[in-house]
């Protein structure tokens, strides 16, 4: 009996060579001929300007902190949802009492105006 | 493989597996090529066009074979990295794009027994995970191109991305609850009434949050052609475009199949008793259904802005995600206290609570609808 797990690495494998076999393949079909003008970075036909690596608005960053709160929540309740069926009626109000509070955190987000858009 | 001097078992065992992982990873492959030339078709054809008609004579009847003419012209064309981008990053990203896409597919039961790579006992946390492995790649394709375009892309894709993966993961956990199991075919298995009955809140809210995640419109911040050309894989050319341009169809596929799974019964259907083959056939009809409602909505929707995406999301898929999930776990509970154990009995009881849940939110709703409408009024008659 073959380990899942095993499964899941091999079939990964498999996944990564229908990745890398097209573009593989297209690296010694394709024609190579290169100039400065041709990985010239695209903007519209302008020559870029200014830096392109910065620091971006950071309304993105906060999105990205509430998902990190929400996502850990989400972990914590895919046990509970696995054993519901063996769980008493009390622990069902205690997820009720921890979404209530995740709850209160977007409220508490909301309210702040983080998911405004500034 | 000869490793192992000597036919011993384990390694025609292998081979086998080997087979069968290949054989599955080409089902989304081969299918999305035609799905590619249907959904051309049919978004054609709503915006007054016939589509592909023919690719110079070899495209077969209805240019059925277009994308194949398309993967044969696209190969050939020059792979261009642009100045200035870091290189190894910028190769990777489509090479992860499709690795992930296909990944989702160990996963995917076609049929009752045996036509599945690997029966995870966490499959659907397992699909939850590799999807949540696509921001990865556009970051990577966007930060890596070193073009502003494609910053501005990957960074719109990102956070949508993740935000919508929240309501997605509330509205998963409703089959998963009634399940009592992570396993897809075990989710099938309980599936004598198709969960679309039991919970269509929870169905809705995961429908649209996946088209948030393949990027359909109205959700099709990433790519908005004509604000920033092609959002996070503007710099790409060639195959390492196509491979972009497949993982995303890919990764629609699998979202009509991962909702066909979850709430319309995947492969159950007549005579897969007998013929367990049957069973594909039918989960491919219903992945086929989805496909084309997101196909429709494509068509249909206007593009909406990054901030009413998120606020969407954040305003109203959450919180709703949490309410349907708690309602349904305390619903499920309350169910047998007044005798309704039976599957339908069930169903309907659960039914029932979300129905009254849907017009309650939708109440709720039009009374903010109502109370903004007068602030409106109210600022236009004062000064």
């Amino acid at each position: 009996m073959i380990h899942p797990y095993a499964l899941v690495g091999l079939f990964l494998l498999v996944a990564l060579v229908f990745g890398i076999a097209p573009i593989l393949l297209a690296w010694i079909v394709s024609p190579k001929k290169l100039n400065p003008r041709k990985t010239q970075v695209y903007e519209s036909g302008n020559p870029t300007f200014g830096e392109t690596w910065i620091e971006f608005k950071p309304q993105y960053y906060l999105y990205g902190l509430a998902f990190v709160a929400f996502d850990v929540e989400a972990a914590f309740l895919f046990p509970w949802a696995l054993a519901h069926n063996q769980l008493p009626l009390y622990a069902v109000l205690e997820a009720v009492v921890f979404l209530a509070l995740l709850g209160l955190g977007l409220l508490y987000v909301w309210r702040k105006g983080w998911l405004e858009w500034m | 493989m000869d490793v192992v001097p000597g036919g011993s078992t384990p390694i025609p065992a292998f081979l086998l597996r080997l087979l069968g992982a290949f054989a599955m990873a080409l089902v989304p492959l081969v299918l999305i090529l035609f799905l590619i030339w249907e959904s051309r078709k049919v978004i054609g054809r709503m915006q007054d066009r016939l589509g592909p008609t023919n690719a110079g004579t070899y495209a077969g009847p209805f240019a059925l074979f277009q994308t194949f003419a398309d993967g044969i012209k696209i190969l050939t064309k020059e792979l261009i990295i642009p100045d200035g981008a870091d290189r190894p990053v910028f190769i990777a990203a489509p090479i992860l794009v499709v690795t992930v896409a296909i990944a989702v597919w160990a996963v995917i039961p076609l049929g009752p027994a045996g036509l599945q790579v690997v029966d995870l006992d966490v499959g659907a946390f397992y699909v939850v995970a590799m999807s949540s492995l696509a921001p990865f790649s556009m970051i990577m394709a966007g930060w890596s191109s070193r073009n502003k375009y494609a910053e501005v892309g990957a960074f719109r894709a990102v956070s949508q991305i993740v935000s919508y993966e929240i309501p997605q993961v509330l509205a998963l956990l409703a089959p998963v609850l009634l399940t009592g199991s992570l396993s897809l075919q075990n989710i099938i298995q309980a599936q004598s009434v198709p969960y679309i009955v039991a919970v269509p809140l929870a169905a809705l809210i995961y429908f649209l949050a996946s088209a948030a995640e393949v990027g359909r419109l109205p959700f099709e911040l990433a790519e908005a052609d004509s604000e920033i050309v092609a959002g996070f894989f503007t710099e790409y050319s060639g195959m390492m475009f196509g491979a972009f341009y497949l993982a995303e169809f890919i990764n629609n596929l699998t979202a009509a199949v991962v909702f066909a799974i979850l709430f319309l019964g995947g492969w159950r259907g007549p005579w897969v008793d007998q013929v367990p083959m049957l069973g594909a056939v039918w989960l491919l009809l219903k992945a086929f259904l989805v496909f084309n409602v997101l196909l429709l909505f494509w068509a249909a929707m206007p593009r909406l802005r990054i901030d009413q995406v998120l606020g969407f999301n954040w305003k109203f898929l959450v919180p709703l995600g949490m309410v349907v999930l708690l309602a349904v776990a305390l619903v499920d509970k309350l169910l047998p206290l007044v005798g309704l154990t039976d599957p339908w009995p069930r169903s309907l009881g659960l039914l029932l609570a979300n129905m009254v849940l849907g017009l309650g939110v939708v109440g709720v709703l039009s009374w903010m609808g109502r109370r903004a409408q007068r602030r409106i009024v109210r600022r236009e008659v004062a000064p």
